[in-house]
């Protein structure tokens, strides 16, 4: 421990000596934005590149850990940046009082308006019923039509889950008042509900669920890294709920200038160009060169559904409480 | 001591933190359910552990060593691995379903709360049978002599022998599966099939990460501390001491009755090990393609992950000795540190760390301190097993040499070493093995202080599946388990050898 403790520390002064001239920056973010197979390595790249500064990476779980990290760490946060929040913590982080303005003004490509001073799109994509084509021939072209099938699916808890919680606000912007109903009746087709995405993901392809709740984007993974065309996204007539990704200036930032540039940046070539074939969902600003040739072949919804933040905010532990009664019968 | 006090402080600071607590109907149907399938999956696996623990006792067979150490492997599974190898066989498009369809018979479905059972029977029987084996192995040659020279058959020597060393064990391993299947979260909520399936520690999960309301998040904590010490003051009350005395320690096994109760001891090694083999061979089968093409990134996890599981090693097998001998004594001061020891099982590790976390964020930033509070707050956990495992056999040796190593005169080191550690060898090496392997599978802490010192093998692992990456996170979880396995043989091989396993 102790020796731990002190490998620690030196490791520390070391990274304390060489980077004394070089200012940091440091971005909070999940984990598998920053992991070795998320954008986090290009993107620190290609900032470094022309920053004269190092740009430091805290990874911490997933979007809803994001904000208790900052809530932990409140005004004392080591963070400049934030990014990863989703549209269904913005209204909570922003009630925390520790974000400052962006002050980008950029012309995105989002397929919804978008105006919000404190926080920045950086990628989006709609939530999806992925199924193996193979294995359901007839897809479901409704959340009804799922509900009234036999079809077994995969979801996420929306208590520990992003993913989990936009399917909540899906059945509840589609449905409105009848969403507890749409609940009761999806309860028979509902397999199992996992903490996380990636536990249903696995789920679904051992072959345990016909279809898992994920992304319209999820068949490009298949498609582009592993040229398997088997999977597809179910496209439901109701419309499919948004998910945008943001990014926010905190107040405390220690290096404000720089963080400043980093929002710029989050929105210009190089960081969009790496989102589609690393975080897998559409870049907020399309790349010059267009999308990955395998983004093609993804359904497009016709309508896009989203709550503004205050609203979700505000249907959030209801919908929560209709979902756990549905289910719990 | 300093344990007590850094886990009162930990739940205090929290607490500090929050307002004032209120529970509701919610929270306390995670509770009952908590405690209700924990209770249900500590009988089952112990149940089914004692017929397999007495059948390894008393026969002798090819491969019965490889066996018993075999045996910890479920136990040390990351618990998502292990679900999808129980799915592989159980599941909706398990093996068994496909033979039942092709049979034309009905489907079986796993997801309940017999799904529930079957998971936590499955990752902790293998423990229960080791610690309730100790029992077996811990009956002095004098007595199986003297069963002999009297001609007690089966039924007398289990009356006799059997039956007061099971009521000295067997209360210590329901506590055991108990108190593991209480805080667990992620199999009880995949195998549940849903919210009905909640318990506490999610209920926990869900009020720091969802609802940002530490009070309740603490308040929940105490509960699951409450309900852990009733369950360790009934195990007290419940364990008989130990009434066989000692012996000279040379080995005897059994007799070994032939007839039905031969067929019956094959059954129940036969099966036992195909039910924990079956999930884990699918583990081992999904894992082996990729373990070529395994990124960099996972090989420097895996340094990170041993040289954290020695760190817990070393720093529980030190706190164990020191603890278990305190506790050995009589009186007041031994009550004391052996509820010290057991306190961390109470904590929830999540509490625990947001505990940690709040206290050290004023002086320095969590994120650079990760790893040694892993390594903290992996030996704070591991010790109650760790207790629970060298404690009875500490006693006994304190019992039956403690009063020839007083007439000589014995204190201190050469105490430990003449007196105890010949006796206790064997489940220290188990315990400091368990907290080993643990600690390289644990991804609780971690994530909370998330740093950028570089990941953890489990991290890794985690990674992978998030990043679509599965036959990669398939092939880094074998060598996760094949790594915590390997850590665990090594210190149980330690306190195996020279005594007969």
């Amino acid at each position: 421990m102790k020796a731990l403790f002190l490998a620690t520390c030196g490791l520390m002064a070391a990274t304390t000596l060489t980077m004394a001239d070089t200012p940091v920056l440091t971005v909070l973010t999940y984990d598998s934005f920053a992991s070795d197979w998320g954008p986090g390595p290009v993107v620190e790249k290609a900032f470094e590149a022309d920053c004269g500064c190092d740009l430091r990476f805290v990874p911490a779980g997933d979007g809803a850990a994001l904000l208790s990290r900052l809530r932990l760490e409140g005004a004392r946060s080591e963070a400049d940046v934030v990014l990863g929040l989703d549209t269904n913590l913005t209204a909570a982080a922003k009630a925390t009082g520790l974000f400052a303005p962006h002050g980008v003004s950029a012309a995105l490509d989002l397929p919804i308006a978008w105006d919000d001073a404190t926080f920045l799109p950086f990628d989006w994509g709609w939530f999806a019923f992925v199924y193996d084509k193979a294995r359901v021939t007839a897809p479901p072209t409704s959340i009804e039509a799922l509900a009234d099938s036999d079809l077994k699916v995969v979801i996420q808890d929306p208590r520990s889950s992003t993913p989990g919680l936009g399917l909540l606000m899906w059945v509840k912007a589609a449905y409105g008042e009848r969403s507890g109903e749409i609940w009761e009746k999806l309860a028979d087709n509902i397999l199992t509900v996992t903490p996380g995405w990636s536990e249903s993901y696995d789920l679904f392809l051992k072959g345990e669920a016909d279809m898992v709740l994920s992304y319209t984007t999820s068949p490009a993974y298949h498609l582009i890294a592993e040229q398997d065309d088997s999977k597809a996204a179910a496209a439901f007539d109701e419309g499919h709920y948004l998910q945008v990704e943001v990014a926010g200036v905190l107040a405390n930032a220690k290096q404000p200038d720089l963080a400043r540039k980093f929002m710029a940046f989050v929105v210009s070539e190089p960081f969009q160009a790496a989102i589609p074939e690393t975080n897998w969902m559409y870049p907020a600003k399309t790349p010059a060169a267009g999308l990955p040739e395998g983004f093609g072949t993804l359904i497009q919804p016709a309508r896009s559904l989203l709550f503004p933040a205050d609203e979700a905010q505000a249907v959030r532990d209801a919908a929560v409480e209709e979902w756990r009664a549905a289910l719990a019968k | 001591m300093a344990i007590a006090g850094l886990m009162a402080a930990a739940l205090a600071v929290v607490f500090l933190r929050a307002g004032s607590p209120r529970l509701g109907a919610a929270d306390w149907a995670a509770v009952r359910f908590s405690a209700s399938q924990a209770a249900a999956s500590a009988l089952a696996s112990v149940l089914l552990a004692v017929p397999v623990a007495r059948a390894l006792a008393r026969r002798r067979f090819a491969g019965r060593g490889l066996l018993i150490a075999a045996m910890g492997a479920p136990f040390l599974l990351p618990v998502v691995v292990a679900v999808l190898g129980l799915l592989a066989i159980f599941g909706r498009a398990g093996l068994v379903n496909a033979g039942l369809a092709a049979l034309g018979l009905p489907q079986i479905g796993i997801y309940g709360f017999h799904g529930v059972v079957l998971a936590h029977v499955f990752l902790n029987m293998p423990l229960a049978v080791r610690m309730i084996l100790h029992g077996w192995q811990g009956v002095p040659a004098e007595r199986v002599r003297l069963a002999q020279s009297l001609g007690l058959g089966p039924w007398g020597v289990f009356r006799h022998i059997e039956w007061p060393m099971l009521r000295g064990v067997v209360p210590g391993a329901l506590l055991a599966v108990f108190l593991i299947c209480l805080t667990s979260f992620a199999v009880v909520l995949i195998l549940g099939g849903g919210p009905r399936a909640t318990t506490v520690e999610l209920a926990i999960w869900q009020a720091v990460r969802f609802d940002f309301d530490l009070s309740r998040a603490a308040m929940l904590a105490s509960v699951q501390f409450l309900l852990c010490g009733a369950a360790v003051l009934l195990a007290a009350r419940w364990t008989a001491p130990g009434v066989l005395g000692g012996g000279l320690d040379r080995a005897l096994s059994l007799p070994a009755p032939g007839g039905w109760r031969r067929v019956a001891d094959v059954v129940a090694i036969g099966a036992a090990g195909v039910f924990l083999a079956w999930p884990v061979a699918m583990i081992g089968v999904w894992g082996l393609g990729g373990l070529t093409s395994l990124p960099q990134a996972v090989w420097a996890g895996a340094a990170t992950s041993i040289a954290l599981s020695l760190v817990v090693a070393l720093l529980t097998g030190l706190a164990v000795v020191a603890l278990a001998s305190a506790a050995a004594r009589a009186g007041v001061l031994a009550r004391l540190a052996e509820a010290a020891g057991m306190l961390p099982m109470a904590a929830s590790s999540l509490v625990l760390g947001i505990g940690l976390f709040l206290m050290l964020h004023p002086v320095m930033a969590p994120s650079r301190l990760a790893l040694p509070v892993t390594a903290l707050v992996n030996t704070l956990m591991a010790l109650p097993f760790a207790l629970r495992l060298v404690l009875p056999a500490w006693r006994e040796a304190e019992a039956t040499q403690g009063r020839l190593a007083d007439s000589l005169g014995l204190t201190g080191l050469g105490r430990l070493r003449l007196a105890i550690l010949p006796r206790v060898r064997r489940p220290l090496g188990m315990a400091v093995g368990l907290a080993a392997a643990l600690a390289m599978g644990d991804l609780g802490v971690i994530t909370l202080f998330a740093s950028d010192q570089g990941g953890t093998l489990p991290l890794q692992v985690w990674r992978l599946m998030g990043a679509y990456r599965t036959d990669q996170a398939e092939a880094a979880a074998l060598l996760l388990t094949v790594l915590s396995f390997a850590v665990f043989i090594l210190f149980d091989l330690w306190g195996r050898c020279g005594t007969e396993a």
